[in-house]
């Protein structure tokens, strides 16, 4: 569970990194939508390329980028797999009972390409991106919503405060873990029904510290003048520079050519 | 500053009904006064109420019974909600469970952006809270890498951004090791000597309370001791009955004083001890020079 | 009897950000001993205990418990938590059935006893560390703050350990749940003839009760010996960021002062006694003036 640096924020200091947050959320947005959009090689290129230059621009280390990849392989392989194997058409290969067909190749490739562009693009995001950035811009973003009674606010503040705990409730589960492992409990045990079990002494504590954190926190808060979103003003509030029009224009050209090379089919 | 009259507060038990089945009475009878600029500590037990009292000057909780004035607004006024809240800052003891921010400086602007106080302005009290608790190098740091000190130092710092006229800090450094402790109180000091803001320090650790211009003790409820430091460690009888500590030296002075010595009540430190034994300064210089620094406790 | 050979222990190890917590220690904890860990906050202390009961493995040397190694292959290191009991800091946040006797149960019940036997086991722990008998279908949630850390350790003391490592039992207790506490783990290392491990920040809280002391620093021990002993170092303690206790200062502040008296008491009782040695040398002062 440590080892997952998919998409956690790398600092350094890039256009990318200085591009404000909702233009990142909106480009990322684009970007996924014009990975559907676009069905040919040529257009898998075209994206193919429009993400390099992201990354390059990011100056994350690609081989960073490539070791969160790791995370996601398996789903890969088996996505792949499938594909190649279950795609009816015609015959290229017979392995056993298994044909692998000229259709099947080119879907699965496809399918593996539109991944690993899908999680390249979208970690890209979060790599240059502070989780505060990002609950920021997706509260400003999600602003006209507040018109029909959705609790934007709350929703960000919600997420800020889930991401602040993470860390500490993992930290937690391990000491609760080794604190039942000194009085016996054993967690290596192989049915599942056995595992399962095994947990409750974890997960117990677990959500009664979870609670007694959020009471505390609750209070924390009240005490410093929180009553919700209303009349508040931001240390850090989020303004549009002329950098991040000139990303919105580039973007705007990005998408309106995936969508050019869809309708003309190339 | 605070003015409370008559303070009772009962902790109501509810039935899976929501209906009230007994009551507990947390505060009792209590009436205190704290001047504007003081430093004071309340001692007392856990479940002595001391908390309770605490969480009354914040309108966190409500009197039962009794009125609980802040800066002349009474608790119980809605219209003064957050005007009390701003001028009656809160420490919590957990430091992981009141800092908010992602970021140090995030968290310390937590306060005034609640309070809506412009962005420009916002940096301005940041820089300065985090300037007097002495963690500007930390401005950009997690907060999960910080000691637990520190942490309580960033939720402090996340008050003084409030600009309030009394701070409240609720066993601070209960949950932290002896050099977080001191770290904490020098911070709780210096905030009441250079900004002159009121502290209240809830504790109990009685050698925190040593450095109060006034010391209350609770027990069940009530005031059962007040004074200055002292007065109140000098009963040595009766804080031993509360099962309190007492400082080491003022102990041993009591239990020489009764085997037939002539020493005066309230012995604080070693050099008061020596000198009401009769032993002279010694002109030499000392090779024992680190004994110096530690013994005022 | 557990002995430690050239242990070492490093936290991510291989990378940047290796850590020595523990740098070849060499020590030995004989049967029925009562010592005090002494350490600041990251001197390796709290990594060091869970090197004892084989929650970690070193990275190099060896711990023994009886003379066998620990980390061999095949050692039953799940039978060994039970002879070596560790209570972790805050034990209490790991209760997490519906009332104390059961929870208590679950040490005994992991080393599969019948739940006669885990019944009995419980009841006895509970009892030793000041419980009566009603208390024990009371929910964990209804205890006070040092209730529960004392049903916490019963937890522990249930399995029948023969060493009992304790993490800072008293943090964040008010005095009276601290004195309760150290009272009574002194009770179960004089009459149960248990070996105590005692980690914590604080001179004061082991002076007392303590045999041994091992002050820890940057993974290792920088001093190990009678009470006494140590705090007669009271300079090399504050190199590292600790303090003898109070009562060490108060006496060689007296004795700078030109009263002619030894500065090894450990508590203020000893203190007065070695104090009233000099009676007639402080009346003499006296009758000077």
């Amino acid at each position: 569970m440590k080892e997952i640096t998919l998409g956690q924020y790398y600092q350094t200091d890039s256009v990318l990194h200085r591009l404000d947050p909702r233009v990142k959320l909106v480009g990322t947005l684009c970007y996924i939508i014009s990975l559907f959009i676009v069905n040919s090689w040529p257009g898998y290129v075209a994206v193919g390329l429009f993400l390099a230059v992201m990354i390059v621009l990011s100056r994350v280390p690609f081989s960073y980028i490539v070791r969160g990849m790791k995370a996601i392989a398996f789903i890969l392989a088996v996505t792949v797999i499938f594909n190649l194997f279950m795609t009816p058409g015609e015959p290229l290969v017979s392995i056993w009972k298994l044909t692998v067909t000229r259709e099947g190749l080119s879907f699965a490739i496809k399918m593996a390409v539109r991944l690993v562009f899908l999680i390249i693009g979208s970690s890209l995001m979060t790599l240059t991106t502070t989780p505060t950035q990002l609950t920021d811009a997706l509260e400003n973003l999600m602003g006209p919503l507040k018109k029909l009674h959705v609790p934007v606010h709350e929703i960000s503040m919600m997420m800020s405060i889930a991401l602040r705990f993470i860390p500490i409730l993992m930290e937690e589960t391990d000491k609760i873990e080794k604190a039942q492992m000194a009085r016996g409990a054993d967690f290596e045990s192989k049915s599942i029904i056995q595992r399962v079990k095994s947990m409750v002494p974890i997960l117990v504590p677990l959500f009664i510290s979870a609670f007694r954190r959020a009471n505390d926190l609750a209070m924390a808060m009240e005490a410093r003048c929180y009553h919700g979103g209303e009349g508040r003003t931001r240390m850090k509030p989020l303004v549009y520079e002329r950098r991040d029009f000139i990303a919105y224009v580039i973007l705007a050209v990005f998408f309106g050519l995936c969508i050019a090379m869809r309708l003309l089919n190339l | 500053m605070i003015q409370i009259r008559n303070l009772i507060h009962d902790y109501l038990r509810r039935d899976e009904e929501g209906n009230v089945e007994g009551s507990q009475r947390a505060v009792d009878h209590v009436d205190l006064d704290v001047h504007a600029g003081e430093f004071i500590a309340i001692l007392g037990h856990n479940g002595s109420g001391k908390s309770t009292l605490a969480k009354h000057i914040n309108a966190l909780l409500y009197p039962t019974e009794g009125t609980v004035t802040v800066d002349g607004m009474d608790t119980t006024d809605d219209q003064y909600l957050w005007k009390i809240r701003q001028e009656a800052g809160m420490v919590f003891q957990n430091p992981d469970n009141q800092i908010i921010g992602q970021v140090v400086e995030e968290d310390v602007g937590f306060g005034p952006e609640n309070m809506g106080v412009p962005t420009e302005e916002i940096w301005e009290r940041v820089n300065e809270s985090l300037r007097i608790v002495q963690i500007e190098h930390l401005r950009k740091k997690s907060p999960n890498r910080l000691s637990g000190g520190q942490k309580q130092r960033v939720s402090i710092a996340g008050v003084i951004a409030m600009h309030p006229k009394c701070i409240i800090m609720d066993e601070p450094t209960a949950m932290l090791d002896p050099s977080g402790r001191k770290e904490v109180i020098r911070a709780a000091r210096a905030l009441n000597a250079v900004e002159g803001i009121t502290v209240i320090l809830i504790t109990h650790y009685m050698e925190e309370a040593i450095y109060a211009d006034r010391v209350f003790v609770m027990d069940q409820g009530k005031i059962a001791m007040q004074g200055t430091p002292r007065e109140v460690f000098s009963d040595v009888e009766r804080m031993k009955k509360l099962r309190l500590d007492v400082p080491q030296v003022t102990l041993l002075a009591d239990a020489l004083r009764q085997k037939g010595l002539d020493l005066p009540a309230g012995i604080l430190t070693a050099d008061e001890l020596a000198d009401a034994l009769g032993l002279k300064p010694q002109n030499k210089p000392r090779k024992t020079e680190s004994t110096d620094q530690k013994d005022t406790i | 009897m557990i002995e430690v050979k050239d242990a070492c222990y490093t936290y991510e190890a291989g990378t940047a950000m290796a850590v020595n917590a523990i740098d070849h220690i060499t020590t030995t904890i004989p049967d029925g001993q009562f010592i005090g860990l002494i350490g600041h906050t990251g001197s390796g202390k709290s990594t060091f205990v869970q090197l004892l009961n084989g929650l970690i493995k070193c990275s190099s040397g060896q711990v023994l418990y009886n003379g066998e190694d620990i980390n061999a292959d095949g050692y039953d290191r799940r039978n060994l938590r039970s002879h070596v009991g560790l209570v972790f800091q805050y034990p209490e946040h790991q209760l997490f059935e519906t009332d104390i006797l059961t929870d208590v149960m679950f040490g005994p019940k992991n080393q599969g006893l019948s739940e006669e036997e885990c019944r009995e086991r419980a009841k006895e722990a509970l009892l030793s560390v000041g419980f009566s008998e009603r208390h024990f279908s009371q929910s964990p949630f209804d205890l006070s703050g040092g209730q529960k850390r004392r049903a916490a350790i019963a937890g522990v003391l249930a399995m029948r350990p023969d060493v009992l490592i304790l993490d800072e039992p008293t943090a964040g207790l008010d005095p009276k749940g601290r004195d309760n506490i150290l009272e009574m783990i002194s009770e179960l290392n004089r009459t149960h003839d248990i070996t105590i491990l005692l980690v914590s920040h604080s001179m004061e809280d082991v002076a007392r009760y303590v045999e041994r002391i091992m002050v820890m620093d940057s993974g290792h021990f920088i001093l190990d010996g009678a009470p006494a002993e140590v705090f007669a170092q009271a300079e090399k303690l504050e190199e590292v960021g600790l303090a003898a206790p109070q009562i060490t200062y108060i006496m060689r502040k007296l004795k700078a002062r030109g009263l002619n008296i030894q500065t090894d008491a450990l508590t203020y009782e000893e203190a007065a006694e070695e104090i009233l040695k000099h009676r007639s040398e402080l009346e003499a002062l006296r009758t000077q003036e």
